[in-house]
């Protein structure tokens, strides 16, 4: 990611800043001027809004084969996220078994390194996930979406 | 009086066990452990370095004290393992946390102590009313070579003070440094381990400087080591504190609660801050503090600190001892892999 | 509105085709498609090139004019467009050539697509691909293509039961009409049992779930139906067409076991050709997981939601079964080169149309349908074809 495309997001990144629609009321990440659901009408009506940074596992799936840059992790947990305000994301979650996150379960957000452009280029922060709040059982997991027979 | 208007603290979730290093080097595990006082040291994850340790213990600290960006004037950070040679981390940290663009910030370098000589910095601008708030942060992901006798114990953390004259929950009393020229231990540019003096690391360098400082605050402040309920010093293996401590006429009672290198291993520029953070975790109104940093190259930093009633206000939970407890267990592959010393060549 | 045909089509065998290069692929299929529909270069109006990736793979963007150079066009001007929509970009090349000769400012139109996916590292293809989902929240944050299609996947089995075994019968199928292609890239049978057991890549979906990164290029020759009899006597006839998009995110979606703009651009294309589901003798999907076949089946409208994976299974969709679905092999055993892959499940049909599919024919076969959609199907576009 060129410097000036990583730069110019870095709120939003670091501190999950989005946007507040006061029209329909509703919370949008990343970032919009203009809310789809309103149309027009929200252009000027989008407040920047930091998210809490809580939320709730959607769907997590387990990475094997890893994408580019995030060899070191592999396997790893990616997963839809709701926050708490309502919108989705996809990110990591990371300092945990993979195979344990299940949906439902408490994620909060912390500050990780996402990238570099390469080993002499700028260093890419911003916001990934953790479990929190759950009674995480460590035995192996019979329901585990990977060894159950489909 | 100036202090310490907030603290936090971050360890990485994962740690390798003495035992494990020493097996990928035919050594004896027990043996080290038991040499150094180190039986287990935390590890960072692939996408942790010192900076998103500087963010985590600064956003901890900053909720601590119900600060917004704007109460902060000053972030110092002090490390030895900044990501960036050129490019500061307290940049970062401000961006973090909101505190852009109405503050001034820098990044310290002083081996171990870069970090108590940010705290230092900041009293003096504080104290001034320079500024409202002021951050240091001590942090390090150090690495030792493999192989290398740091490797048992060059470790991940750091925690953040911040410096204020309202709402001080320790008062920071007196503060003294003693510094010399004493090559102990360096790294020179672009080469990715240090290297030490083997054994001159211990009596003309840790100690020497250690004890000098520790009688010279305790000088200062008319006071005795039993005027103190706790004690903390820099922490290289879990030996040499004790020693220190002990030299200086301080009690296991006293250093227990601070010394984390038996688990946690060397945070380098971290220790002090971390050890002092699991103090706070726990420390009563009224408490005194004994404080004493070293850093390589070489000095020492001492503070004397009194625990004010506004401690009991604060809501110090996320302690030390939790991050600590949530600690998971690696082998050396792993470590390898997460600390980047597999040769991947370009295949990445 | 003019009616439009396809007189002419050409394709390289897909895969991993070492010594030739995106502007051989190119020429190679164009000649192969002129020459099938018995025109001259004089003959053509205009050139629609689909092609996702070579700003990436190759550094070369305007490949509409390196096609056209090469294809030795460049000395007669003739208008040359490159249309991109990531895996979609061949079957929305034919959309605009379709719209263009229907809206009746051309009559003749050649559409090629091509991809050379293997010039780059596997991890550079893979990158590549990614990029068809929202590359800066979802690929840069760690999401492979595979794993949206791995939560579609888990979302489709938590609300209808969607089974292992099913997906398998999916792929398997694939490869059994596959063994019957000779241009397919794994013209060979696959036991359902290994598609279970081969290795996971993201839960639930395993290595031969996946498509291959091949390269291919495949290219039709697009022809206003009055003025078709003057070049062929076989000329399929396209008789609807629709194209829909969807949010770039899979995460600002509402439902994760969906794919509704495959069903909208469905709907248009059933409605432009007055005909329903239950007319077509066989289809073509864009089976990118085997997943994806299952939901593209659904909406469609050739099964009930929740529906399609348990027919798969029964074999319904195999040559011989009620609704025989891509019968080239599709992506998972034809091969996938994105670019080229909408433009290669038009050639199928009009094979079959045509009556020459060789072992795979699908007897009496007169109305047929492709499906082909880019990144997690945020644009989706449908044909309906008919043999005249």
């Amino acid at each position: 990611m060129s410097v000036p495309r990583f730069w110019r997001e870095l709120d939003t990144r670091y501190n999950l800043i989005g946007s507040y629609c006061k029209i329909t009321d509703t919370y949008h990440y990343p970032r919009r001027s203009f809310n789809p659901e309103a149309g027009r009408e929200s252009i000027g009506s989008m407040e920047d809004y930091q998210f809490k940074g809580t939320g709730t596992v959607v769907t997590p799936t387990v990475v094997h084969q890893a994408q580019t840059g995030y060899e070191m992790f592999g396997p790893y947990c990616m997963a839809i996220i709701e926050l708490d305000e309502g919108p989705r994301i996809t990110s990591q979650i990371v300092d945990c078994r993979p195979d344990t996150v299940k949906s439902g379960m408490r994620v909060k957000s912390v500050f990780r390194k996402l990238g570099e452009d390469s080993e002499s280029g700028i260093l890419h922060y911003g916001t990934k996930f953790i479990l929190f709040g759950n009674d995480i059982d460590d035995e192996l997991d019979e329901d585990s979406i990977d060894d159950v027979e489909l | 009086m100036s202090g310490i208007v907030s603290y936090g603290a971050y360890i990485p979730s994962h740690k390798i066990e003495t035992g494990e290093i020493a097996s990928v080097w035919g050594a004896d595990g027990s043996a080290w452990a038991k040499n150094l006082n180190v039986y287990s040291k935390s590890v960072p994850g692939p996408d942790e370095d010192v900076i998103t340790i500087a963010v985590e213990a600064t956003r901890l600290a900053m909720k601590r004290a119900k600060l917004g960006g704007t109460n902060i004037g000053a972030i110092y950070t002090g490390s030895e393992s900044h990501p960036y040679a050129v490019k500061p981390t307290s940049t970062i940290v401000a961006e973090a946390i909101g505190a852009t663009p109405n503050l001034t910030a820098a990044d310290f370098e002083f081996a171990c102590k870069a970090g108590t000589a940010a705290i230092q910095t900041c009293l003096g601008i504080v104290g001034n009313n320079q500024v409202e708030n002021g951050i240091a942060i001590g942090v390090d992901t150090s690495q030792g070579a493999p192989g290398d006798a740091l490797e048992y114990s060059a470790s991940a953390g750091g925690g953040t003070v911040i410096i204020g004259n309202k709402n001080v929950i320790a008062t920071i009393n007196h503060t003294t440094s003693y510094t010399t020229d004493t090559p102990d231990f360096w790294r020179r540019e672009g080469q990715k381990y240090p290297r030490h003096g083997g054994r001159f690391t211990g009596k003309p360098a840790f100690f020497k400087h250690v004890m000098m400082c520790g009688k010279m605050i305790m000088d200062m402040a008319g006071s005795k080591p039993e005027d103190y309920d706790y004690v903390v010093t820099h922490q290289p293996n879990g030996k040499f504190p004790i020693r220190a401590a002990k030299s200086l006429g301080f009690t296991e009672e006293q250093y227990k609660t601070g010394l984390l290198t038996p688990r946690i291993g060397n945070t380098y520029s971290g220790a002090v801050f971390l050890g002092l953070a699991a103090i706070l975790d726990i420390a009563k109104p009224g408490d005194r503090i004994l404080a004493v940093a070293y850093g390589s190259g070489a000095g020492s930093d001492g503070f004397d600190l009194t625990v004010t009633d506004e401690i009991a206000k604060m809501d110090r939970s996320e302690t030390v001892e939790d991050m600590i407890s949530r600690m998971e267990i690696i082998n050396y592959a792993t470590y390898a892999k997460y600390r980047g010393k597999l040769n991947m060549g370009d295949s990445k | 509105m003019r009616d439009v045909s396809i007189i002419g089509v050409g394709i390289t065998k897909f895969g991993e085709l070492w010594d030739k290069s995106l502007r051989e692929l190119g020429l190679e299929t164009g000649l192969a498609a002129i020459n099938d529909a018995g025109i001259t270069s004089n003959d053509i109006d205009a050139l629609y090139i689909g092609n996702m990736a070579a700003g990436s793979t190759l550094q070369q963007e305007h490949v509409s004019a390196l096609i056209a150079d090469y294809c030795g066009l460049a000395n007669q001007n003739i208008p040359a467009t490159r249309v991109e929509a990531a895996s979609a970009s061949g079957g929305l090349a034919i959309r605009q050539a379709y719209m263009a000769i229907a809206g009746g400012f051309i009559d003749v139109a050649v559409v090629g697509g091509a991809e050379k996916m293997t010039d780059v590292s596997d991890s550079e293809s893979s990158y590549t691909v990614s990029m068809g989902s929202d590359e800066q929240w979802e690929a840069k944050a760690g999401a492979t293509f595979t794993s949206l299609h791995a939560i579609i996947a888990q979302n489709h089995m938590l609300e209808y039961g969607t089974t292992r075994e099913q997906l398998s019968s999916v792929a398997a199928k694939n490869h059994y009409h596959a063994s019957l292609n000779p241009m397919a890239q794994f013209p060979f049978a696959l036991d359902p049992a290994t598609v279970s057991k081969s290795g996971m890549v993201s839960t639930p979906l395993r290595m031969l779930d996946c498509a291959p990164n091949s390269d291919g290029a495949a290219a039709v020759v697009l022809c206003a139906s009055d003025k078709a009899k003057k070049f062929t006597d076989k000329p399929i006839k396209i008789i609807g067409s629709g194209q829909a998009s969807d949010t770039l995110s899979l995460h600002h979606r509402k439902y994760l076991h969906r794919l509704p703009a495959i069903n909208i651009a469905a709907k248009k294309a059933f409605e432009d050709s007055n005909k329903k589901p239950e007319d077509l003798d066989l289809i073509e999907v864009h089976d990118n997981f085997t997943i994806s076949e299952i939901i593209a089946l659904e909406e469609i409208g050739i099964f009930k939601h929740g529906e399609a994976a348990k027919k798969s299974l029964e074999g319904e969709t195999k040559l011989g079964g009620i609704i025989p679905v891509n019968t080239s092999g599709g992506l998972k055993a034809r091969g996938h080169a994105p670019g080229a892959t909408g433009i290669a499940q038009i050639i199928e049909l009009v094979k079959q149309l045509r009556g020459e599919a060789g072992e795979r024919q699908v007897k009496n076969a007169k109305l047929a349908l492709a499906e082909n959609h880019g990144g997690t199907a945020a644009t989706a576009v449908v044909h309906i074809l008919e043999a005249e």
